[in-house]
């Protein structure tokens, strides 16, 4: 029985993880410039297909699509932001929360459009199969994506408090008019924010695609859970999400397995919302 | 609210004629079906602008309600035999009680917070609706068929008497909404919007009228749920809990101004048909192009002209003067 | 004739974390005097004014209001009470007009929309702002903001009408008609209380002044007195300015 546990709580870290890279994006985008990029699971999902397709038009592994998606997300990300996201800046609040909305349903059904709603698979990657100890499997894609996420993670927050860009970027989160006053472009602050926002939600597609389903709708769930992961670990708080992803990817895990799989992300949501009545600032926000 | 001229009051008599009319000169069903989803979904928009037009309350999640009306009256029917009409009013209550227990632990939330709790709510209702085995789950709900009469709520040689009832709850929300917005309701949900410290320094109990507010619209749209199951016949959780019904009342609200009254019939009077014929010339094909387009309309919406038509024309008007 | 006491103070302190922000304050005011609270910036003025509003909950103390236990009340209920209040930046609803924003306070009491909207049109007439009644919140300029926030307040019908820095960036000429205003206010029977650093308002306003410093109150008195009090100089000046 404690074995079952161990291997739930395994599963849980790997998969909390992954969530931890896509919900730092989103942190991110948030504590810089306050906005809900409802589109940040579907960046997810064009990291994975963008990972399938190399895969399968090319024969490149997913291992090395990963620059590839991290690049080719960052350029929508600065593109989105310049040609929709700033133009609500000073808008009507309503007019912010739904933009994004609108980029991630014209997304996803342009996924649909041009891929089908088919479910895919990266058949054979490099990295197959899984490591046995004892009677505990650990499935070797799964492992390389969670490891390869903490590292991406860590890069961001070496990049974030070790770079003068990313100094700025941090400057910006904290109080942007002292920002303002200090010289920083905020303009770019914010572009660059989102881009690298895409960019790390790219990567994790990226990573995402070797060990799960590939489909344009992937981004429904992964959205709303990375929401429930900005807001647990506290909005704009990048060592807050990373610790809530890892939270929430257990919760899910063992509420799945102990409770009833059918309702794992329910409880999930469940705990978002008994966590924003009582602590509406999440763990680490402000 | 000023009194309206008599160009005004003609022009609205001649719509309202022209609305009465429309089912006995137009031939076809689609076009009646068409005109009801209008009102279906003008009536949700409505009822979304109390929460998010006036309190800035913006729900993603009123597909919770619309669900919940539609399967309480439908089980009350199928297991009860309770009359449709009772299990209106019964859907009804249940959706603003619910409303009311998810309001109290999000009311201190606004904006983008309040949207992301709403849409967690409304898929924790979906989930488990999905897996409940009462409601019979994925598979969903036929409806009965009771033979022709109002009484029963259900019509099955013409579409007419449908587009009455829809047309009549689209007025009575519209009134109901119009009642709000001239009485102290309205005033402290727009003071609510602009700041709770505000709203608390001027002797309004923020957390109240928040609360009146979700009732209210959560009574409407489950009235527009129980309208659906009975005119649609049969109800599942992928029909009636899904978010992007949730995402379609909020565009309807905005496209037309959110805060209005008459705006989200306006946005709905332009999405609905848009949805619909792309659904049925472009939908069935799985494609999602009628999706994209959509999210294109959005997309151009929010960050080109976010004050919707009616905010854009009201705009207009103010600069005239 | 013994004025009755309108709301006393009694010990109130407030703690955030570390910081005592407010200690041990305690004071009096009678109806339908006029009461002035000074002192340094981050003295505890607006922490004060927030435990006596019911915006924050005192850790210690008391706060009686004609009588009445205030001290645990909510905001919205002291309103209802009869202490009203304005806020250190400015505000008024900016999508509803003036006369609408002064609506909303007189809804407090009344239910009936027409005597709402009349006795709007009243307290706007009074506090000179009926011309521009149909003003967005958002159009009209800080000092009408200012006035508007009063307008506001008077419409709930306050007994006590408590203002925090109502004075703070306006030209001298809107002061003199702010002074005015709060004057004709008093007029009418409402006790004041305000929160101010312009000392020109202070002295024309106040019947008495009380001095807050570090979060704890160091003297009371008329403002002829004050002003020459050596503590109350050295709280604003420093240690080496001394009478």
């Amino acid at each position: 029985m404690s074995e079952q546990l161990v291997v739930q709580l395994m599963n849980g870290l790997l998969i909390g993880f992954m969530y931890s890279l896509i919900a730092i994006g989103l942190t991110m985008i948030w504590g810089v410039m306050n906005i809900i990029n409802f589109a940040h699971a579907d960046f997810l999902m064009i990291g994975m297909f963008t990972s399938f397709w190399l895969y399968t038009l090319y024969g490149i592994d997913p291992i090395f699509s990963i620059p590839v998606c991290a690049v080719l997300l960052f350029v929508m990300g600065w593109l989105i932001y310049k040609y929709l996201v700033s133009k609500v800046m000073t808008g009507p609040g309503l007019a912010q929360l739904v933009v994004t909305f609108g980029v991630s349903i014209f997304i996803a059904n342009t996924a649909v459009l041009l891929w089908s709603p088919d479910f895919r698979m990266i058949e054979k990657p490099l990295l197959a199969g899984t490591w046995n100890f004892g009677t505990v499997q650990l499935s070797i894609p799964k492992a390389v994506a969670s490891v390869g996420s903490v590292l991406v993670s860590l890069a961001l927050f070496m990049f974030l408090r070790k770079t003068k860009t990313g100094k700025a970027i941090l400057a910006v989160e904290m109080n942007r008019s002292s920002a303002l006053l200090m010289g920083i472009n905020t303009e770019r602050v914010n572009a660059l924010s989102f881009a690298i926002g895409s960019s790390l939600v790219g990567i994790a597609g990226a990573f995402l695609s070797m060990y799960y389903y590939i489909y344009p709708q992937v981004g429904g769930t992964f959205g709303l859970i990375s929401f429930c992961i900005v807001a647990l670990g506290g909005f704009g708080s990048i060592e807050g999400a990373f610790i809530a992803g890892i939270l929430i990817g257990i919760v899910q895990t063992l509420g799945g397995y102990y409770f009833d799989p059918a309702y794992k992300y329910a409880i999930v949501f469940a705990m978002y919302l008994i966590t924003v009545w009582i602590r509406p600032q999440g763990l680490m926000g402000w | 609210m000023k009194k309206p001229t008599i160009l005004q009051a003609a022009f609205y008599a001649a719509l309202l004629a022209a609305l009465l009319a429309f089912p006995l000169v137009v031939k076809g069903t689609f076009p009646t079906h068409i005109m009801i989803m209008v009102f279906l979904f003008a009536m949700m928009g409505v009822a979304w602008n109390i929460l998010g037009g006036y309190a800035a309350m913006f729900s993603f999640g009123q597909v919770a309600f619309f669900g919940i009306g539609a399967y309480t009256s439908t089980i009350l029917l199928m297991n009860y035999n309770v009359n449709p009409w009772v299990g209106l009013v019964a859907g009804g209550v249940l959706a603003a009680l619910m409303g009311a227990a998810i309001g109290i632990p999000c009311s201190n939330l606004r904006g983008h917070y309040f949207a992301i709790a709403s849409i967690a709510f409304a898929e924790i209702v979906r989930i488990h609706f999905n897996n409940w085995k009462f409601v019979a789950a994925a598979e969903g709900l036929s409806l009965p068929l009771l033979p022709d009469s109002l009484g029963n709520f259900m019509f099955h040689s013409s579409k007419a008497p449908y587009y009455y009832i829809i047309l009549v709850f689209l007025l009575l929300s519209v009134l109901i909404c119009w009642y709000i917005s001239t009485n102290r309701m309205g005033f402290y949900l727009r003071a609510i919007k602009e700041s709770h410290e505000l709203a608390k320094g001027m002797g309004i109990s923020f957390v109240r009228y928040r609360l009146y507010a979700i009732m209210i619209s959560a009574f409407l749209t489950a009235m527009a749920g129980t309208f659906y199951a009975q005119y649609i016949l049969y109800i599942d959780p992928e029909s009636v809990l899904i978010l992007p019904i949730s995402v379609q009342v909020v565009l309807v609200a905005m496209l037309g101004g959110a805060g209005t009254i008459i705006g989200p019939v306006i946005g709905a009077a332009i999405l609905l048909p848009l949805s619909e014929i792309t659904r049925v010339w472009l939908g069935y094909k799985g494609t999602g192009v009628d999706m994209m387009i959509y999210g294109a309309l959005i997309m151009v919406i929010s960050a080109y002209q976010p004050q919707g038509v009616w905010g854009f024309l009201t705009s207009i008007r103010r600069r005239a003067k | 004739m013994i004025a009755a006491p309108c709301l006393e103070v009694e010990g109130i302190t407030k703690r955030f974390g570390g910081l005592t922000a407010t200690e041990d304050v305690s004071f009096t005011v009678n109806q339908g005097e006029i009461l002035s609270i000074i002192g340094p910036n981050g003295a505890g003025k607006s922490t004060l004014f927030n435990c006596i509003t019911g915006f924050y909950r005192p850790d210690a103390g008391k706060v009686l209001f004609r009588g009445k236990d205030i001290t645990t009340a909510s905001a919205h209920k002291i309103c209802k009470l009869g202490i009203a209040r304005t806020f250190q930046i400015v505000q008024v609803i900016s999508d509803m007009t003036v006369l609408e924003n002064v609506m909303t306070g007189t809804f407090l009491h009344t239910y009936d929309r027409k005597k709402v909207r009349e006795k709007a049109g009243e307290i706007l007439r009074f506090a000179g702002l009926y011309e521009k009644r149909d003003f967005l919140g958002t159009d009209i300029t800080i000092a009408d903001k200012k006035r508007l926030e009063v307008a506001m307040a008077l419409g709930t019908e306050p007994t006590l009408l408590m203002l925090d820095e109502a004075m703070a960036g306006l030209t001298p000429v809107e002061l003199r008609e702010m002074i005015g205003l709060l004057r004709k206010v008093r007029g009418n029977g409402v006790t004041l209380i305000i929160v101010e650093h312009v000392m020109e308002a202070v002295m024309e306003l106040s019947d008495r002044v009380m001095v807050i410093n570090s979060g704890r109150k160091i003297v009371e008195g008329v403002p002829a007195e004050i002003v020459r009090n050596p503590e109350v100089i050295q709280a604003y000046l420093g240690d080496r300015y001394h009478a």
